[in-house]
């Protein structure tokens, strides 16, 4: 047992290095932060049009593209000063309100904080409430399938076993990390890196619970051991992540700072689209997974009565490898998936693991469907309330929401009230 | 290698203000956990509400800093009271969510540019010390004290210190009187088998969030007491790390004695330095060489070997150093 935790630990460690090793390029210390904006005057792109960002201690300059597009990326989050540069303006073209060429904007991780400039004479077309609240809307729910990939196999794990599985988001994490490494450092075909990596988290998943969890299991450990276990599991991980990766924040090599198409109000941009549809897919066949098929069958019955199911002749080890192994790579995806739009670093799992924990238990712990409705739910909240609240408060806002549903209804929308307190 | 500064440092890091901090953190843990069961994986918070508390009222409002201390102890019994409200009456682990929720949500709210004004964004505040030191501390404010191999850099650490540990003497004393007080079983009793102490017709829920205010107000202490020896507080400082440190020291030293949490904390800041200040003369001096470890990633191998502590005292020696594993029974509880 001992030697099989240290193997474990070894082999843990071992693959992370393999799959990161040469990841270790010399680290860009970047945020993940980035301010930009598209000029368009009457709808025409503005191009070369010098614009300023600054804040104490950093400046930078930038010209506008050919299809009127700047871009800044930001050394930390924090409140930043953007001005235009006016004498660069082409022969007729003014900003329709001089006044406003000094914006302030506050840039976080995530997606850039965009600044616009008017141009033109006094007509000012300013983006209506609801066109706002559909472009939210929208990313709420691409948000949401990304919480919702990491939040079904969180739920079938505590289902099928009972652990809360604080190392979750090291899963996430390492989707895509693992993605990074074939995509950039290997420099294969984008696609190929994305099944290899969701590949390498499959195992990770198996390998993870054949050599802690289920002998952690097999020995009797309490449930909240387990717990301490996983919270643990996931500092060491994440740590062994910033060890290998650095500190920086980086970018896919293929698909980036791609262009957004305009579907009426909505702007998306193809990645996001062909990356949400996929996360539908895998959606739908795990929902496929666990309604028609035997072992999908057996795992609902391990999830509502172990003891009954293993006596009733279902093989509950085998049925919690597979929940393990569908598990990590639902959440490998999810980690890709928020990748492509923030960029990939070492803490990104932890961070968005708590909106996936809210995700979950919004919709009921242990139940997969109740996790998928719950994290689309938490996704949008979180995009709209923006609306209403500062952005970089928005996971604030998920949280309380978190916090109020457990005063209200504990055992979330599909659960069923036995299963708490 | 410099072996007799690194065992000064170990010495010194052993007993300093920051195993203080770590100490009184775990007491109010082992209150939580140790004793009544309840998963707090957000003790960070309570810090945070005791060092901002004394640090805004301070510097903001220009209070008395023994009015600062109030408005922390105060933050703290609000805070564990709006925690335990929601989550008392629910399965243990929905505690354990929503406590390390309300910790990442004070450290959001504290970093926040929107309320840069009063809670110093991420730079945090400083400058509220100086009443305290000046007004109390005996010693002499700039000179350094040195007794035999353990080193402070200034009176100010040297009265800290002392006062810290007259803050966990005291804190222990209470937990002792109060955990063997008929309070204390009723505790006990809770976190064995909480169904059995309400047929007794106990009110477990009252007792629950009597033990969550008291260990919250434990660690509060620990953050008066972090924010003074910084000299200042920052976000980050209050960060889930805080909490997982805690954590480990109130296993390593064993859950559920009074002892368990000051052993822990020596033994764990001692062996962390010694570590880290091993690793980082060995890399200065070129022994292991760049291409392995450079110096700056010392800071991440003291987290790993963190996690890996938790991880392998959780699963082979769950009773820590003091502990008894047939009190803490651990393993018989769902």
């Amino acid at each position: 047992m001992r030697r099989r935790v240290i193997a474990l630990l070894l082999g843990v460690l071992g693959l992370v290095a393999l799959t990161l090793g040469a990841g270790a390029a010399p680290a860009q210390a970047a945020s993940g932060a980035s301010v930009a904006g598209v000029l368009v005057n009457d709808g025409a792109p503005v191009p070369n049009v010098a614009i300023t960002v600054s804040a104490t201690g950093f400046t930078q300059t930038v010209k506008s593209g050919p299809d009127g597009v700047w871009k800044v990326e930001l050394p930390k989050s924090g409140s930043y000063k953007v001005s235009l540069d006016e004498t660069t303006l082409p022969p007729g073209v003014v900003l329709s309100d001089p006044s406003k060429n000094n914006l302030s904007v506050l840039a976080f991780g995530g997606l850039p904080a965009t600044v616009q400039f008017r141009f033109g004479s006094g007509t000012v077309a300013t983006e209506s409430f609801l066109d706002k609240f559909l472009q939210l809307f929208a990313n709420g729910i691409l948000f949401g399938l990304v919480i919702a990939l990491a939040g079904v196999g969180l739920s079938l794990i505590y289902g099928t076993t009972g652990l809360t599985n604080f190392a979750h988001g090291e899963l996430i994490t390492l989707g895509a990390l693992t993605t990074y490494f074939f995509d950039v450092v290997l420099e294969w075909n984008f696609f190929a890196s994305v099944v290899l990596s969701l590949l390498c988290c499959a195992v990770l998943g198996y390998v993870q619970d054949k050599i802690l969890w289920k002998p952690l299991r097999r020995r009797g450990t309490g449930l909240i051991a387990m717990l301490v276990v996983s919270i643990g599991l996931g500092v060491f991980l994440r740590y062994v992540f910033l060890f290998i990766f650095g500190g920086g924040t980086r970018q896919f090599r293929s698909f980036n700072g791609q262009e957004g198409i305009a579907i009426g109000p909505v702007d998306v941009t193809a990645k996001n689209l062909i990356g949400a549809a996929v996360a539908v897919l895998l959606l739908c066949i795990t929902a496929w997974w666990l309604m028609k098929t035997r072992l999908g069958k057996a795992s609902r019955a391990v999830s509502d009565n172990p003891a009954l199911a293993s006596s009733s002749g279902i093989d509950v080890e085998r049925v919690i490898n597979v929940v393990w192994i569908l598990g990590a790579t639902l959440a490998a995806f999810s980690g890709i998936l928020l990748a492509m739009s923030q960029g990939a670093n070492w803490a990104m799992g932890f961070s968005i693991l708590l909106l996936v924990f809210a995700g979950a238990t919004l919709g009921g712990f242990g139940t997969a469907f109740g996790a998928l409705v719950g994290s689309l739910v938490v996704g949008i909240i979180i995009e709209l309330s923006t609306l209403f609240i500062p952005p970089e408060l928005k996971n604030v806002g998920a949280l309380v929401v978190l916090i109020v549903i457990l005063l209200i209804r504990p055992q979330g929308i599909l659960g069923r009230r036995e299963r708490v307190g | 290698m410099d072996w007799g500064f690194i065992l000064s440092q170990t010495l010194t890091q052993a007993i300093a203000p920051i195993a203080i901090v770590y100490c009184l953190a775990a007491i109010g843990l082992n209150v939580h956990f140790g004793y009544t069961g309840l998963l707090n994986f957000g003790q960070a918070a309570f810090l945070a509400m005791g060092a901002y508390g004394l640090a805004v009222s301070v510097t903001r409002f220009n209070l008395p800093w023994w009015l600062g201390i109030i408005v922390g102890l105060v933050l703290t019994v609000i805070l564990a009271l709006l925690l335990g409200i929601p989550t008392l009456r629910l399965r243990a682990d929905y505690l354990a969510i929503v406590t390390i929720a309300a910790a990442e949500i004070v450290r959001l709210f504290a970093r926040s540019v929107t309320f840069r004004e009063t809670l110093g964004g991420s730079d945090g505040i400083n400058g509220f010390s100086t009443s305290f030191f000046s007004s109390l501390n005996p010693f002499n404010r700039q000179q350094p004290y040195t007794f035999g191999p353990i080193h402070f850099a200034n009176g100010d650490v040297l009265f800290m210190f002392l006062i810290g540990w007259a803050l966990i003497a005291i804190a222990s004393l209470v937990v002792w009187l109060a955990m063997r007080s008929p309070w204390g079983r009723v505790i006990k009793g809770i976190r064995e088998d909480e169904d059995a102490v309400r047929s007794l017709g106990k009110n477990v829920y009252s007792y629950k969030m009597q033990a969550l205010v008291f260990g919250g107000v434990l660690g509060c202490l620990g953050g008066f007491v972090f924010a003074l020896a910084n000299a200042s507080v920052q976000p980050d400082n209050y960060a889930s790390d805080l909490t997982y440190f805690a954590w480990l020291i109130m296993i390593l030293g064993g859950a559920a004695r009074v002892g368990g949490p000051i052993l822990g904390a020596m033994i764990f800041w001692g062996l962390l330095t010694l570590v880290v200040e091993t690793l980082k003369n060995a890399t200065a001096s070129a022994i292991i060489p760049e291409s392995i470890l450079r110096t700056d990633q010392v800071g991440q191998i003291q987290f790993m070997l963190v996690g890996l502590g938790l991880m392998l005292l959780m699963i082979f020696r769950p009773q820590g150093i003091l502990g008894d594993k047939k009190e803490l029974a651990l393993d018989a509880r769902r």
